[in-house]
């Protein structure tokens, strides 16, 4: 649902221009750097890029998921680094929060991430808990007026920046499964956690993770997300059931943007007397990217607008992030064949997107998972 | 204070020209439209001035079709607090812009007047010094560097040969250059307020001034495509082409 098509496409013409003047000629020095400069990430707050999904009530701009959509899709333009420093604020780091926080807890933090003056971060995937969500072993016993939570977090976004974790634990012992498991709000720093040293990676630099590491960390009773125990795992997925809008469009802006790269290099680089993209193989590697990344862009807007208007879309969003987290890895692959010795070369953006997007079939749900997801509401749906 | 800021609505910086195919004159349609970058920097140093307690109030004027109503939504944003547009669908020229301007300024009766030093589609580089003219207001073209103390603005000029520092007294029109700032991008909340602030809307007649062009474009035509270079062999051959057939030496 578009509110206001004027305003938003003066947002998005904006964004885009911030985008191609402010982030795209910053690409290599993040990827080399391993950081993304604090220049940068004041002028994001500036922008208000961390409110994009936060009610305006709190202080955010309230986006639709459609308007969120098309936001990412030209964020989704350049790397992945610049999004993460704001993507978990927009998406896994405050909506567990927004979806089943008191309203005073929502009093407390949603302002804040609104703008930038905190960071959020999402503490569910352990290294024994990874698809198996629910086999958590991370506990939170109830101590007194709070609870003493033990275990570690891996491969936690943002763990280094973030001021507040969403994190879950199981508060239920006798409960092996997924309903022994609850949400808490815990801020850092705060004594008994601590992280472990930044995760190295195959792509993707300049976004941090790593290990968050809990040693009898105490916290206050009203730490815990909604006030109810036992709901942690209901909350999680309902986190990652509209993250997975969010990972699908800036997969698809991804597609986008080495489509233009390949077509740019296609049409300059000249063999055997002529451009490239004179070639018909060539061209054919073209029409498959532009066709598959316009197949995920209407998956991915006609979601969105279902999911606005109040529709279940469990089923097609996971259908969104499968296809178009597999659609961005075959154009990486196409772009950099185009580019052939020079999309190997480390010069080209195409060689370091391909290493950036494999994760997109990974993490928030594995293509597997989503298969399985997808499959299981289509046998569930006609169940009698 | 206030300060009265002129934007234009100009194609994108982006964008390539292309020269529509009867030789009319530029081709307009679905080409990406933005706020004249030079503009931009007039918009910036006002919110400046302001942000700095000199001014007390930013009205950003535009004139033209319809649709410089989202010329002036960027203005807003950006940090104008009210604007006016001049209606008028057909070609407007430097002067009637300034005339225009002009009767604006009647009734606005501003401290400081702000525009960029052109327009990025005609080039012209007329309007801010037809405006002083008409007025009889000092001007500062071509500015680099200000500063306001004293009912004066002090400001630093680019010309041909260098630098040139004017002191002008207020009130005066400025036409501002590239180096003077960086503007800002409008934040997204500010993109959403700005829907919400007032757009006062006005037309040549109403202001009393005929809009009626005085120039006739005869014919656009692309510039001519530069012809592949030639290498040679020494300097003693280069000297010689320079000479004879490029003629510059």
């Amino acid at each position: 649902m578009i509110r206001d098509q004027k305003a938003l496409d003066q947002l998005l013409d904006t964004l885009a221009r911030f985008v191609g003047e402010r982030l795209i000629p910053l690409e290599a020095q993040v990827a080399h750097d391993e950081a993304v400069p604090d220049a940068i990430v004041d002028e994001m707050r500036g922008l208000g890029l961390f409110g994009l999904s936060i009610p305006e009530a709190y202080g955010g701009l309230e986006l639709t998921m459609e308007e969120e959509c098309l936001a990412v899709l030209v964020l989704g333009r350049t790397s992945a680094a610049f999004r993460g420093v704001f993507g978990t604020n927009v998406g896994i780091g405050s909506q567990g929060l927004l979806v089943d926080g008191t309203e005073e807890q929502k009093r407390r933090y949603l302002p804040k991430l609104a703008t930038g003056e905190i960071i959020g971060s999402f503490a569910l995937t352990e290294p024994d808990a990874g698809s198996d969500a629910g086999s958590l072993k991370t506990t939170a016993k109830r101590d007194g007026n709070g609870y003493v939570i033990n275990g570690t977090k891996r491969f936690i976004t943002n763990a280094p920046r973030a001021d507040l974790f969403t994190l879950f634990a199981r508060t239920n012992p006798c409960e092996p499964g997924a309903k022994g498991v609850s949400a808490f709000l815990v801020a850092a720093p705060t004594p008994g956690l601590r992280l472990g040293p930044i995760d190295r990676k195959m792509g993707q630099a300049g976004t941090v993770t790593s290990d968050v590491i809990l040693e009898d960390c105490r916290v206050p009773a009203d730490a815990l997300l909604g006030g109810k125990e036992g709901l942690g795992f209901k909350t999680a997925m309902k986190v990652l059931d509209r993250g997975r809008l969010h990972i699908a469009a800036a997969c698809t802006g991804t597609a986008e943007r080495l489509i233009a790269d390949a077509l740019s290099y296609a049409t300059t680089r000249q063999q055997f007397g002529k451009p490239i993209a004179e070639h018909q193989l060539v061209q054919a590697m073209l029409a498959d990217c532009r066709t598959e990344a316009f197949a995920a862009r209407c998956m991915v807007l006609e979601t969105a607008r279902a999911k606005d208007e109040g529709k279940d879309v469990a089923t097609d969003a996971s259908c969104c992030k499968y296809f178009a987290s597999e659609m961005v890895g075959r154009v990486a692959d196409r772009a950099l064949q185009i580019h052939g010795g020079n999309g190997y070369m480390a010069a080209y953006a195409v060689e370091r997107f391909y290493r950036d997007v494999r994760l997109y079939r990974i993490y928030e749900g594995t293509s597997q998972i989503q298969q399985l997801v997808i499959a299981r509401n289509m046998i569930r749906g006609i169940a009698p | 204070m206030k300060v009265l800021v002129a934007v234009k609505r100009v194609i994108d910086y982006n964008v390539k020209v292309r020269v529509k195919a009867d030789g009319s004159g530029v081709d307009l349609a679905n080409v990406k439209m933005s706020m004249n970058p030079f503009d931009e920097i007039a918009v910036e140093q006002a919110i400046r001035l302001k942000e700095a307690g000199v001014a007390t109030e930013i009205v950003a004027v535009s004139l033209g079709i319809e649709q410089c109503q989202e010329t002036l939504r960027t203005a807003l944003a950006m940090g104008a607090d009210r604007a006016i547009h001049v209606h008028h669908d057909g070609e407007l020229e430097p002067l009637v812009v300034a005339k225009l301007l002009k009767a604006i300024i009647a009734t606005e009766q501003p401290g400081l007047v702000i525009v960029g030093k052109q327009a990025i589609d005609d080039d012209c580089n007329q309007t801010g010094q037809m405006l002083a003219g008409l007025l009889g207001w000092p001007q500062g073209t071509f500015v680099s560097r200000l500063k306001l103390e004293n009912g004066k603005a002090l400001a630093t000029r680019e010309v041909d040969g260098g630098l040139e520092n004017v002191e002008l007294t207020l009130p005066a029109i400025l036409t501002v250059d590239l180096r003077l700032n960086e503007p800002r991008y409008a934040s997204l909340p500010n993109i959403m307020k700005a829907r919400k602030k007032p757009i006062e809307k006005r037309t040549p007649a109403e202001l009393g001034v005929d809009p009626t062009p005085r120039l006739k474009t005869l014919k656009v035509s692309e510039p001519p495509k530069r012809l592949a270079g030639v290498k040679v062999d020494s300097v003693a051959a280069l000297v010689t082409k320079l000479k004879q057939e490029a003629g510059v030496i």
